[in-house]
């Protein structure tokens, strides 16, 4: 035994905190910081806030009322819009996956171990998450005018951000293993990927690109509305014609309502039986 | 035939991975090297097919220097020389099968590989592989369904499919207890003999070097400090090699079950 081994028993006067008191303030800071913002962020908006609050139950009553009952015959005429939708968000998703892939590798720092280029792709992802659909939507509609088009493309640079990022991340966290073992006995880098990490991604990976359809099916109705095409376009030209049309409006809502509904119940079986 | 001349490797980091290091591995034989974590030995196996590479000196394998290999040369390389990993290196979400023809990666075209589109004559030699270490039953199972000793013997089929002229091992039973361990370096020592494949393996079990060795080369501090016939190899070289007395915990122990 060596003399550095032989150590005074430590005195302790108190035991000692889970978290260290460094770690304590910060909490503390950060949460008094956040209750300050709210309350700072609640008075504003009620400066902000016109007329009196008394008559909201009774408008909203009356505008709802206007909405009701819904005009379900209207839905044979919109079929084909919801169909359109719900492809818009099929290519979209389809296509981000495909083009998923190289970006994701290339943001995996454990597969991508040239620095520059790893973090460059990292840093275009992250710009493209900062950019929200709907000014994608505004921007592509007004390079290509109105239509299914731009709604597509739009989803699909949203898409990438999101996927991109969490595919990446599942890679960084693959056994590196099997690897090694490919590249030893003679591999090439596209196939030391295909066979010893694509088996590792692929159920993560088809969750996710399943999960991010989800939100593209949404999306993608939103986007309508500013003039990317589908259901969300005719909802807003509906919601235009003013007090007559709005039982149409409300039949679009409800099935709206109900295809995300089915399509998230399937999408997250899928997903259950995958992991 | 492997040639170290005057080979040393330093890391980027600085550490000295090999020193002057000076050995000749002739076709057929069967090399233990031996010596304690950190002597030197992953590096020293590492460099025969390049998954680190040499800073200094010349490494011929068949007369060529490998040193200078690049991409293409490297693939060939390392389609000849096979490796087993102390961890199996298996892809455990894939069968055994897929797990074993994966040694035919440097033999099969990149489309022919991703479209799964192995020969018949891939999949026979994959299926006979398997069976020469009693795992065929296993063909279909996951690879992370099997114990250690079994996924540790289906990557040995792997090397076999790979149809290699070197096999490299590191630290092949360093995860295994006694008795499956005696049983990897018995095929090992087996498939040497059999198929007349120069085999290198990275051990720190005395006992084990000196029961499967033909020859030991033993290592501290990244230079090869002796080397010779396991016959000539006595407790007190090992007390050499390693510049200390032998413990209880550098014998493996158990017998061949
Ligand atoms: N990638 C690396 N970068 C830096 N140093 C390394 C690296 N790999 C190994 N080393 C160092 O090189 C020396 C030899 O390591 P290694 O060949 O793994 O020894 P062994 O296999 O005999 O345990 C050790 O000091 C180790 O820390
Ligand atoms: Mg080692």
């Amino acid at each position: 035994m060596s003399k550095s081994n032989t150590k005074k028993p430590l005195k302790i006067k108190q035991p000692p905190d889970i978290y260290p008191t460094k770690t304590k303030a910060q909490v503390t800071i950060i949460f008094f910081a956040i209750v300050a913002m709210y309350l700072y962020s609640m008075n504003w908006t009620q400066r902000d806030m016109v007329g009196d609050i008394t008559d909201a139950p009774a408008n909203m009553v009356s505008v709802l009322g206007k909405f009701f009952p819904p005009n379900y015959s209207y839905w044979s005429n919109i079929w084909d819009e919801m169909a359109l939708t719900i492809q818009m968000a099929v290519i979209a998703t389809t296509i981000a996956a495909i083009i998923t892939v190289p970006l994701a590798l290339l943001s995996a720092r454990n597969i991508t171990t040239f620095k520059p280029l790893y973090y460059a792709t990292r840093t275009f992802l992250n710009l493209l998450r900062t950019i929200p659909d709907l000014v994608l939507a505004v921007i592509f509609v007004g390079l290509f005018g109105i239509g299914l088009l731009p709604g597509i493309l739009a989803l699909i640079v949203f898409s990438l951000g999101i996927l991109a990022k969490l595919i990446s991340e599942t890679i960084e966290t693959v056994d590196m293993s099997p690897l090694e073992a490919m590249r030893a006995s003679g591999g090439g880098t596209i196939q030391v990927i295909w066979t010893g990490l694509v088996p590792q991604v692929l159920p993560q990976f088809t969750s996710l690109v399943l999960y991010v359809f989800e939100i593209n099916v949404r999306a993608s109705v939103v986007l309508g509305y500013v003039g990317a095409g589908g259901i969300g376009q005719v909802l807003q030209s509906q919601l235009r014609y003013g007090h007559i049309a709005f039982p149409n409006a409300m039949a679009i809502i409800v099935l709206i309502f109900i295809v995300v509904l089915v399509i998230e119940y399937i999408s997250s079986k899928l997903r259950e039986a995958l992991i | 035939m492997i040639e170290f001349k005057d080979v040393s490797l330093v890391y980027p980091n600085g550490t000295q991975g090999l020193k002057n290091v000076n050995v000749t591995i002739n076709d057929g034989e069967f090399v233990v090297i031996v010596g304690l974590s950190g002597a030197g030995k992953s590096t020293l196996i590492r460099s025969i097919n390049r998954l680190v590479t040499p800073t200094n000196g010349s490494l011929l394998v068949d007369d060529e220097d490998i040193l200078k290999y690049r991409s293409k040369n490297l693939r060939k390389l390392r389609t000849k020389t096979g490796m087993i990993f102390q961890n199996y290196n298996l892809v455990k979400r894939s069968n055994v099968l897929k797990n074993v023809l994966a040694g035919r990666l440097g033999h099969t075209g990149t489309l022919r590989s991703i479209f799964n589109m192995y020969s018949k004559k891939d999949k026979s030699l994959a299926y006979e592989s398997l069976k020469r270490v009693n795992i065929e039953e296993k063909v279909y199972n996951r690879a992370d369904e099997l114990s250690g000793g079994q996924q540790q013997r289906v990557s040995i089929a792997r090397v076999l499919t790979q149809q290699p002229k070197y096999i490299l091992a590191d630290e092949p039973v360093a995860s295994l207890d006694p008795p499956t361990s005696h049983q990897v370096m018995t095929y090992l020592k087996k498939i040497n003999k059999e198929d007349n494949i120069t085999t290198i393996v990275n051990l720190h079990f005395i006992d084990m070097a000196m029961e499967y060795a033909d020859r030991i080369i033993g290592m501290r501090a990244g230079e090869v400090v002796f080397d010779g016939p396991a016959s000539e190899v006595t407790e007190k070289t090992f007390e050499e090699i390693y510049g200390r007395s032998i413990r209880e915990d550098d014998l493996r122990g158990g017998t061949e079950s």
